[in-house]
């Protein structure tokens, strides 16, 4: 009976909640995409050169 | 010297060691998070930067072995907004943002998708951007995002469905028809780039 009736609603659901979906989807992908592509950018020396900078503050005054 | 009051517990240089080479790791996530966060590459390389360093200063207060990741997008985020309440560099933010709408405009070759999904993401209030951005990009549950964002995780997953609505909705919407292009034309190009990112995986 229920499964009778969660076929009968997949049939019957409408086209553009699938094409909501899949939009909702292309978005996300997207977006993780664009993050992704930062994090594989090569890190500025800065933030080293920084880090070692303040790294070696620490040793002066310990 | 004398005037140096904020005299820290001493540390081992041996855990310094182990958290800088844990923090150096996470150099490229914090600076992801700090550009889609503030949306313009020089002010987000500032923003990780100052974010590293709180979180290397504060070495002390991480417990080792818990989530480094999360602790370090928090220091991040809570950088972020109290600087934007300093209204730190937001003229300046604006007319970037309003001079990169005019080269993405003029130039038919700039890749339509990726900049248009940047500049709707940036008319998302702050909140529910840092929220899709955490749960959506940065693969944090919606436990830890609530976590990284100091509020409740009810609150955490109706700010990410509100900001999936409504960057779906600007990107639908006739927003960005100029310059003869049809409108939707952003969402059909995500569209069909996710097709292809799907097929290539």
């Amino acid at each position: 009976m229920i499964e009778q009736r969660a076929t009968e609603d997949r049939r019957h659901a409408p086209a553009a909640l699938d094409e909501a979906r899949l939009r909702q989807q292309a978005i996300g992908v997207r977006l993780r995409q664009m993050f992704d592509e930062v994090v594989s950018e090569p890190v500025p020396d800065e933030f080293l050169a920084i880090l070692r900078q303040a790294d070696k503050k620490t040793a002066e005054n310990g | 010297m004398a005037g140096d009051s904020k005299a820290r517990p001493p540390t081992d240089p041996a855990v310094d060691e182990a958290f800088k080479r844990e923090l150096v790791k996470l150099i490229p996530h914090l600076r992801a998070f700090a550009r889609t966060l503030a949306g313009e590459p020089a002010g987000a390389d500032d923003l990780a930067q100052d974010a590293m360093m709180k979180a290397w200063d504060a070495r002390a207060s991480f417990q080792m072995g818990t989530n480094m990741k999360a602790w370090t997008f928090m220091i991040l985020r809570n950088q972020f907004y109290s600087e934007k309440r300093r209204s730190w560099r937001q003229t300046q933010l604006d007319q970037e943002a309003a001079e990169r709408t005019l080269v993405a405009v003029d130039d038919p070759e700039a890749p339509v998708a990726l900049d248009e999904l940047r500049l709707s993401l940036a008319q998302l209030p702050p909140e529910q951007r840092e929220a899709l951005i955490l749960v959506g990009a940065g693969g944090f549950a919606y436990e830890e995002a609530a976590d990284i964002c100091g509020c409740a995780v009810g609150t955490v997953k109706s700010r990410v469905s509100r900001a999936r609505r409504a960057l779906h909705a600007i990107l639908e919407d006739g927003s960005y028809e100029r310059d003869g292009s049809a409108a939707g034309d952003a969402m059909s190009s995500i569209l069909a780039d996710a097709e292809r990112l799907s097929t290539v995986r």
